[in-house]
């Protein structure tokens, strides 16, 4: 009973208007408390300010991104939005892919968890985005990660990578999701900022929507899943401030992890369960509960819907009951989510959540008080108009500086980098390369991933988008590339960002999937910096400049800053995932040939483009000049034909070209299948104006190579013709064995030999 | 003919399962965990997964659900001669038979201390099992494997008599991916009903959704169909 009476009401907070609070060590700025308490008309209780401070921290607010932000909003077009369910905004954007049927896909970053630890920061990256895409009502049906570490060799990475990637592949193989691809990126500019984004996407039929908003007064507020524990405290809040720590007179264990701590049992029962209550349509409103807990879901649920909500707070089963209420409304215990139940439905809910052995509790009612009120033992301890909490937080427009060292950058260009010429030179290049840590294979890493689970996987790396199957009568399915290049942006972030999306737009339409919508993860340093902000506004309006020029929306993504140690922040890192229709995944495209005699066709120019290039990285640890220039328009044109192709019968093989450049993406297409080619560059040189070395490295953007049967050849060539693409026939494919011991070649003519042995 | 998949909670590959009877052409029926009873099925899929999390030991929990009490009846001792209910356990269905003790042996983590998803060489050794007999004596298939803790062991004695008894049902082809003794991927009872894989022929039973092809388009693909298709053969001839 001590305990209960020493909790802060919000009688105490009129009785003791001037008792000092530690908004500070809860992240708050002097005009932000100041806010709070004009908003309140009195001092926040200790509660109110968790939930405020918890809610208005960067990572829920968007309150240095969002002025930004609403570009995407802004410069969204009708015909863009034409195939969009729901938008930027909800928990995940939807978009239609025919038939009934309807996708919903996002990314999110879980940067800073990931680096204190490993295997649960990655865990619960992926549990979290996974409960989004649930509270959209879809079946979650695939997951994908990009992850960026430093350098191998250092010792740190040795403790990140293993963790993080066990950490995907433990909790998503576990919850019985398909891993269909993604990137692992090594650059020390991350050593001490590991990225680790993880995006799903889902499946559902267009009536199964819900979204997040508690209506109708006298519905129930039902919390179910698992128990809520003291972990993640603050986790979501800045991790470098202190851990929370309001009162002063606080007693029990004074520290607890920051990190929240996964079980995917537990999310996967979650699932299932929550997929019987929909088709059961017993669930009015669901909120998943991620960063920000109980707070958050509380505060987004009545806010978007009629605004008013009584919840007792000492209804929450815990699994500690030593928890204050401060902490069970900030905590960030994974796998719970939270629904509004009519109460005649209450029961048939009840049986469900029973059925799959789900604890659930009622914790209150929707009002029309227009206030979220919060009891704890009858006393109220939170009594806030719900939108000045979730939506109406501050929102800053930082100073922004191009950063005077972006033009040494871009002076310092790859020009006078030594480069072979000869055969042998480049050959001894090219075997470099390949064994790279950026370019070698990802299966050390995709091998620890289920990537066959529910039997719908057409695609998966290392072809360049993962395709699954959605609808198994018609053969409807979705393609999803994820793609970023750091290099790019901190030589050029609008460019930076407008490439990334090229290039998963391009492996999208690689795979034969018509792209449909993008997701966006965006990477940056310290909002506070000037020169961080300016690199985040200029991908922004990169980003929203291409998608306008693509026609294809932004439906939602995640904003990481911070992602900074000192002074010396992360390159600016959009991470975009694009997502694709197939009518029939069966007509899908992957990235290795098979068939000897199929013509190999370079299509798209080459330019003398080696800025930021990996062979500048990894041969020289060069970045400077200038990135490729990015045409949007000739992606637009490209991925028409790779699209038109694949439903045509026309190709049996596409793989873009990004980094790495041409060498790269024919030593890929050689080692998928393990059939060998004969290649000429001569064409090429000469049409473009090229040395061998460009033609081989270059990492000029809207280029791929396809295998083409020779029945089909006329066909197109006629259609890259009548498209304006530049084309060429650049070889054939090839099983001859020509290598010394019978093994297939990769037969650069007039240049070198290397057999596919030597190159994996 | 029915065949029953049993859904615990935790299982993953239950949807897989049931579309590989279904394309081989019988009828899935889903068991839930809670079931004391198998509903008359002629045949029980235990699919792979992470029953009750695998917490404890993977299959240890399941083992003691409802509906294992029937299946284990059902099912008989694994050394009789005489044929009882047929039970097919795919990786952590595998695991949950060995707890079970319908089959000897236990499944211990990789030794390589990681998940291991690839398309797996499989030689089938043993052709007379209800769940293998449309497989040729020695065929090489391939098929996905994706395991954590997947390495089969058992002392000697053991060993040897499922190799002198010819109850080794499969085993691994060029590389062992998880140090099973013996490159053990699959054993059997004697009576041939009840056979324990790691390995997940349920996932190639359709083109395009299986492993690669290789370049000659040779193996990959439907390579499993036939633990499915076998087991509705095998029930028209008894």
């Amino acid at each position: 009973m001590e305990r209960v009476r020493s909790v802060d009401t919000v009688g105490d907070a009129a009785r003791t208007p001037d008792l000092p609070q530690p908004y500070g060590e809860l992240g708050l700025a002097d005009d932000e408390y100041a806010r709070i308490r004009h908003i309140l008309g009195r001092r926040p209780t200790s509660s109110e300010l968790a939930m405020y401070s918890v809610m208005w921290s960067e990572h829920c607010s968007y309150k240095s991104s969002k002025v930004h932000l609403r570009r995407f909003g802004a410069t969204t077009t009708e015909a863009m939005r034409r195939h969009l369910l729901v938008g930027i905004g909800e928990n995940a954007g939807v978009v239609d892919i025919g038939s009934g049927w309807a996708v919903t896909f996002k990314i999110e970053s879980h940067n800073h968890p990931s680096f204190v630890e490993p295997y649960q920061g990655a865990a619960t990256g992926v549990g979290g985005i996974v409960r989004d895409i649930l509270a959209m009502g879809a079946r979650p049906i695939a997951v994908m990660d990009s992850l960026r570490f430093g350098d191998l060799r250092h010792l740190d990475t040795r403790r990140v990578l293993p963790g993080v990637v066990a950490g995907v592949g433990g909790y998503g193989n576990c919850l019985g999701l398909p891993n269909i691809g993604g990137e692992v990126v090594l650059d020390p500019v991350y050593q001490g900022n590991p990225l680790v984004n993880a995006l799903c996407v889902g499946a559902m039929k267009h009536d199964e929507i819900h979204l997040a908003a508690a209506r109708g007064e006298g519905n129930l507020v039902v919390l179910f899943g698992a128990r809520t524990g003291g972990d993640g405290i603050g986790g979501v809040s800045v991790l470098a401030s202190e851990t929370f720590d309001a009162s002063p007179d606080r007693e029990g264990p004074a520290k607890r992890p920051s990190v929240q701590v996964g079980d995917p049992f537990a999310e996967k029962v979650l699932i299932e369960c929550c997929l019987e209550l929909f088709a059961a349509n017993v669930v009015d409103g669901i909120q998943d509960l991620g960063g920000a807990g109980l707070s958050c879901a509380t505060s987004e649920l009545a806010s978007n819907g009629d605004g008013g909500m009584v919840i007792h707070l000492d209804r929450v089963p815990l699994r500690d009951p030593s928890l204050r209420p401060e902490e069970i409304l900030m905590s960030e215990s994974q796998e719970r989510m939270m629904a509004i139940v009519r109460p005649d439905d209450l029961e048939s809910f009840l049986q469900i959540t029973t059925r799959w052995d789900v604890e659930a509790a009622v914790l209150g009612e929707v009002t029309s008080s227009g206030r979220l009120e919060v009891l704890w033992h009858g006393e109220t301890i939170v009594d806030v108009p719900p939108r000045t909490v979730a939506h109406e937080g501050p929102v800053y427009s930082r100073p922004l500086r191009r950063p005077a060292r972006l033009d040494r950058l871009r002076a310092r260009t790859p020009d006078r980098l030594p480069r072979p010429s000869t055969g042998e030179g480049l050959r001894a290049l090219l075997l470099r390369m390949v064994a790279s840590p950026n370019l070698c294979s990802r299966a050390w890493v995709t091998d620890q991933y289920d990537r066959y689970v529910r039997g719908n996987t057409a695609l998966a790396m290392p072809d360049d988008a993962g395709v699954v199957r959605v609808d198994e009568e018609t053969g409807l399915g979705v393609a999803l590339a994820l793609d970023g290049n750091g290099r790019y942006g901190a030589l050029d972030p609008y460019q930076g960002a407008r490439l990334a999306l090229a290039e998963a737009y391009r492996n999208v339409a690689a795979a034969g999937a018509r792209p449909l919508a993008v997701t966006d993860c965006l990477n940056f340093g310290s909002p506070q910096d000037p020169g961080v902000m300016w690199q985040f506004a200029q991908a922004v309006e990169g980003l929203a400049d291409g998608c306008v020029e693509l026609g294809i929306p932004v439906t939602g993504g995640n904003v990481s800053f911070y992602n900074q140690t000192g002074d010396v922040a992360v390159h600016p890192t959009p991470v975009v995932g694009v997502l694709g229709v197939l009518d029939d995944v069966g007509r899908r495209t992957p990235s290795g040939w098979r068939t000897p005699g199929q013509a190999i066709y370079l299509l798209g120019a080459t330019r003398e483009e080696l800025g930021g290039s990996e062979w500048a990285f990894a041969e020289h640890g060069h970045l400077g000049g200038v990135p490729p220039v990015v045409h949007l328009a000739d992606e637009q044109r490209l991925a028409d034909i790779l699209v038109n192709s694949s439903r045509d019968g026309l190709v049996d093989a596409a793989h873009d070209l990004c980094e790495g450049g041409l060498a790269q993406a024919l030593v890929e297409a050689c080692l998928r299948y393990g059939v060998g080619a004969r290649v000429w560059l001569d064409e090429v040189c000469e049409r473009d104006g090229v040395s061998p070395f460009a033609a081989l490295f270059a990492e000029s953007t809207a280029r791929a190579v396809v295998a083409v049967p020779r029945s089909e050849e006329v066909r197109f060539t006629d259609m890259c013709a009548a498209r304006g693409i530049p084309f060429a026939r650049i070889g054939v494919v090839d099983d001859g064995g020509s290598g010394a011991d019978g093994e297939p070649v990769l037969d650069v003519q007039g240049l070198f030999t290397v057999s596919l042995a030597e190159l994996r | 003919m029915r065949i029953g998949i049993v859904t615990f909670p935790g299982s993953l590959d239950d949807v897989d399962a049931v579309r590989a009877v279904r394309i081989a052409g019988g009828e899935p029926l889903r068991l839930w965990h809670g079931d004391e009873s198998v509903h008359g099925v002629d045949a029980v899929i235990l699919p792979g997964g992470f029953s009750y999390g695998d917490y404890l030991r993977c299959g240890a929990i399941a083992r003691f659900s409802p509906i294992m009490a029937e299946i284990i009846r059902l099912a008989g001792p694994p050394d009789a001669a005489s044929p009882g209910l047929p039970v097919l356990g795919i990786c952590n269905g595998f695991q949950v038979l060995c707890e079970s003790h319908l089959l000897p042996g236990a499944l211990v983590r990789n030794d390589s201390r990681t998940f291991v998803c690839r398309d797996q060489r499989l030689r089938i050794e043993r052709t007379d099992t209800v769940w293998t007999n449309g497989y040729a004596p020695d065929e090489e298939i391939v098929v996905p494997l994706k395991n954590g803790e997947g390495g089969f062991v058992a002392d000697r004695a053991t060993l040897d008599r499922l190799d002198g008894e010819g109850r080794v049902v499969a085993r691994y082809l060029e590389l062992n991916p998880n140090g099973s003794y013996r490159d053990i991927a699959g054993v059997s009872n004697a009576a041939g009903t009840v056979v324990g894989l790691m390995p997940h022929p349920e996932h190639a039973v359709e083109p395009l959704f299986g492993p690669d092809h290789d370049a000659q388009g040779r193996s990959g693909s439907t390579d499993g169909l036939r633990f499915f298709t076998s087991v509705l053969q095998g029930a028209l001839s008894v």
